[in-house]
């Protein structure tokens, strides 16, 4: 484009909607499925928020006490109960296993097709921690006696709210690490070197597949951290 | 008039060069491709051809088709309780009947019909073809949404054969009467409603992410998002509210699912019934209608939205005159979206809030009404000194927009607190929502299939059978909803299954009820010749030429009619002005279409868009 066409150009707020709206693509250079899965995370999002709003909303109004969550959540360690040992743990698992995840997708971008598959695996196994982390939390708690409808520390909200949401965030763990097992296959495999068509979809094999999975990943971990906060230090 | 004129002009992007100062390869010239020509999935056998089509034209048809079936089902309903309505004394159905009836006709036509019509249907009929693409961005996952939303109706008509019968908590399925003993279908018809809710969300999310992504990021050379026909901007911009409302239904319905089979108090408090204490404890009910109404409301912009689109493209191209305003319609269009989520509570009024919200709501809602006023009068100005065409697209158009200037001049009422305590809860609502939501949109859904029925069986729709069909649909409905608001002046309660002669209720209403019913028994008869004209026009109907409204969007403009798979041939089109270039001073024909490059309309004095 040359100088005297630039010049034509809207300026300041008005180049916004101009730029967005200017031919075939809206985001510029953006794969296609990049932005249909941001999009998708913004609709997630407002899932989650409706969760969480939901939570303070019944945690605000209950009339019984609200569980301690320091003592609930506190775990026995060499006879000393420690708060958020745990949780702890767990969160440090899931973040770390968003590090490697955008490790897999600059291999990825790399072409390095071993380097990238190892650390989608290495992220599978630290999202496959955290839901194990989770289930032994959750049989913890079932054994402590906390049920969805009750529990033996104060309102029964408590437990309704806890297992619905952490419950929400473990299915969306659990399927990023079934489609994490799924993408390691496929890497080794040199699918996305080869531009093998997918079994399903029919579609060609593109490295920017991985990074859309990251941006799931790291959307599952953005949440949890949410979770955290509200659940485990509110 | 000149003013807008001076306003385009302005408003000129920098493709479109002025035709007099150039050579005629320029003025021509659109910017480079910036996606590549988009991969078809080509289907290899029976079942994926007609069943499991990937195709987005195939799969709208599919949508509009069960979303009809559904709807005419909710059609029946409304026949059966007007009928118990009108003649109480006949027993023509049990109060558990009725509330059941009453449920399932709200939620089928709202989710079922309207929004899967338009955005399943018209959306993916027209996204693709009216942006210039091939197909949506991911076709498969477009199946899966039908598919899903296939799921969804079977699982709702399950509720009517299970023990119980379906819900009949009302179509706002509040707590804690929804999953309590004494309401119809409290165990298991609600179960059936909120998995469906849920199967339609999911499904609509994946068919949804399409239409979005496809309008951003899949058109045509040349087709900016300030030269998409205004459908296109309606469809798009529902389909974002429609992603950010809907899960608060998911997550309202996912809560009642846990409270109903798990026996956890999110929504319920606690309560004696039937002389004894539930388990239930310390739940909020207004939680529910928090989360339900921040999805109820846009929904009503869900529907309303993509029918201000096509409406407005209908006048345009039935009265061969520009659209008035095109970019105040676009922000219009986006403002209604946003507003939508800040007035929610409008609802609630008489759910008892602190009353500085009640003021916050009735102040947004009220703001609401300028975007939506501003609609109106460009519509009605595209009319002024328009070449307007009485055909059936435009006989619906013009009764759209009486109609929805009727039911939204309720809806001021409505919206003001101290009218609406008195008012809600009596027929007057019932007669607003009907003629804003109900038959406003169908209106625009009969003109739409009028107007694109060629584009999808290559034939026209039986005209003569088309006017009667119009004329009966349009005064009937206002036979049936006009004595409605009179009906709820006088103060009749709505939801009660019968109303006899008795001090509180005036005689006259009775008589009207029965005047209704009779009217709803015609309104609804007429569909059949709707029916009829569709199933015997797609093999005897007149054949149509190619561009049978001289429409000048690019859905009319693929190489064969009805379009093939892929649309476009062996290239997608390259776009060079809007969709509204009608009468132009100057060009040959009456119109322009959007695909006809200016070195051919030379003389043409065509405003810069």
């Amino acid at each position: 484009m040359d100088q005297s066409s630039i010049d034509k150009l809207p300026k300041g707020w008005k180049s916004i909607p101009n730029d967005l709206g200017s031919d075939q693509t809206a985001f510029k250079g953006v794969q296609w499925g990049k932005a249909m899965m941001w999009i998708f995370l913004l609709s997630d999002t407002f899932i989650f928020s409706c969760f969480l709003i939901s939570y303070m909303k019944g945690r605000a109004s209950t009339v019984v006490e609200w569980p301690n969550p320091s003592e609930v959540f506190a775990l026995d360690f060499m006879g000393v109960p420690v708060p958020l040992l745990l949780i702890a743990i767990m969160t440090f698992v899931l973040i770390t296993s968003s590090g490697t995840m955008a490790l897999a997708v600059k291999y990825g971008y790399e072409k390095n097709r071993k380097m990238c598959g190892w650390f989608i695996l290495l992220t599978a196994i630290g999202g496959l921690t955290f839901v194990g982390m989770q289930a032994f939390e959750w049989s913890k708690l079932i054994h402590e006696g906390v049920r969805p409808w009750e529990n033996p520390f104060g309102a029964g909200q408590f437990g309704s709210f806890f297992f619905m949401i952490t419950g929400f965030h473990g299915t969306h763990v659990s399927i990023g690490v079934i489609f994490l097992f799924i993408f390691a296959r496929k890497v080794f495999r040199g699918d996305f070197d080869t531009g093998r068509r997918g079994y399903f979809t029919t579609m060609k094999s593109d490295y920017v597949a991985i990074e859309i999975l990251g941006l799931y990943w790291h959307f599952v971990d953005l949440v949890w951290v949410f979770i955290f906060a509200f659940f485990y230090l509110w | 008039m000149s003013d807008e004129y001076e306003h385009k002009l302005e408003a000129k992007s920098d493709y479109t060069t002025d035709a007099s100062t150039v050579g005629a390869s320029d003025i021509d010239s659109v910017p480079e491709a910036e996606v590549a020509d988009q991969e078809l999935y080509h289907s290899h056998s029976w079942w994926t051809t007609y069943v499991f089509s990937q195709d987005a034209k195939y799969i709208g048809v599919q949508y509009a088709l069960t979303a009809i079936g559904t709807g005419l089902l909710g059609l029946v309903l409304s026949w059966l309780m007007r009928i118990q309505l009108a003649f109480p004394g006949l027993g023509w159905l049990e109060p558990a009947a009725y509330y059941q009836f009453v449920t399932m006709h709200g939620m089928i036509m709202v989710i079922y019909l309207l929004t899967a019509l338009f955005l399943g249907g018209f959306g993916n009929l027209l996204i693709p073809l009216m942006c210039g693409s091939r197909d949506m961005a991911f076709p498969y996952v477009n199946m899966l949404s039908y598919w899903a939303f296939v799921v969804a109706v079977l699982v709702l008509l399950a509720s009517f054969f299970v023990p119980g019968g379906p819900t009949g908590a009302g179509w706002t399925l509040y707590p804690p009467q929804a999953i309590t003993a004494g309401t119809p279908g409290s165990d298991w018809g609600i179960i059936l409603m909120l998995v469906s809710l849920i199967l339609f969300v999911a499904g609509f999310t994946m068919g949804g992410l399409n239409y979005i992504i496809t309008v951003l990021q899949l058109r045509a050379r040349g087709m900016t998002l300030m030269r998409m026909p205004l459908t296109i901007w309606g469809i798009f911009t529902a389909t974002v509210l429609a992603l950010l409302a809907f899960p608060a239904l998911l997550v309202g319905c996912l809560m009642m699912t846990l409270d109903s089979m798990l026996g956890t108090s999110f929504f319920m408090p606690a309560m004696v019934s039937l002389g004894e204490k539930l388990s239930y404890d310390g739940g909020s009910p207004i939680l529910f209608q928090h989360l339900f109404w921040f999805f109820g409301h846009p929904e009503v912009y869900i529907v309303a939205l993509p029918a201000f689109g096509i409406v407005s493209d209908l006048l345009s191209v039935h009265a061969r005159k520009n659209i008035f305003g095109y970019r105040m319609m676009v922000w219009a269009i986006v403002g209604i979206g946003a507003l939508s989520f800040f007035v929610w509570a409008h609802h609630m009024y008489v759910s008892g809030m602190n009353p500085w919200f009640g003021f916050f709501f009735a102040t947004t809602t009220l703001i609401i009404a300028v975007p939506t006023a501003i609609k109106v009068y460009n519509w009605i100005i595209t009319l002024w000194r328009g070449n307007i065409q009485l055909s059936l697209p435009m006989l619906f158009s013009l009764a759209f927009i009486v109609t929805f200037l009727n039911g939204g001049l309720t809806g001021l009422f409505l919206g003001n607190v101290t009218v609406d305590v008195p008012l809600s809860d009596t027929y007057f609502v019932v007669a607003h929502f009907h003629m804003v939501m109900g038959i406003a949109p169908i209106l625009v859904v009969f003109g739409a299939i009028y107007h694109w029925y060629p584009l999808i069986t290559g034939r026209m729709l039986n005209e003569t059978l088309g006017k009667i069909h119009f004329w009966i649909t349009f005064v009937g409905s206002y036979a049936i909803y006009f004595p409605m608001h009179y009906q709820g002046f006088v103060g009749v309660p709505r939801r009660y299954f019968e109303i006899y002669e008795s001090p509180y209720i005036e005689t006259s209403t009775l008589l009207l009820n029965q005047f209704i019913t009779i009217a709803a028994l015609i309104v609804g008869a007429a569909q059949l010749l709707f029916l009829y004209n569709i199933i015997v026009s797609a093999r005897l109907g007149k054949k149509s030429e190619k561009n049978p409204w001289k429409a000048c969007s690019l859905e009319w403009q693929t190489p064969q009619m009805p379009p093939e798979h892929g649309n476009w041939g062996k290239e997608t089109p390259k776009v060079y002005r809007w969709a509204y270039d009608f009468s132009v001073p100057g060009a040959k024909e009456d119109y322009i279409p959007q695909n006809v490059p200016p070195s051919e309309v030379t003389g043409a004095k065509v405003e810069k868009t």
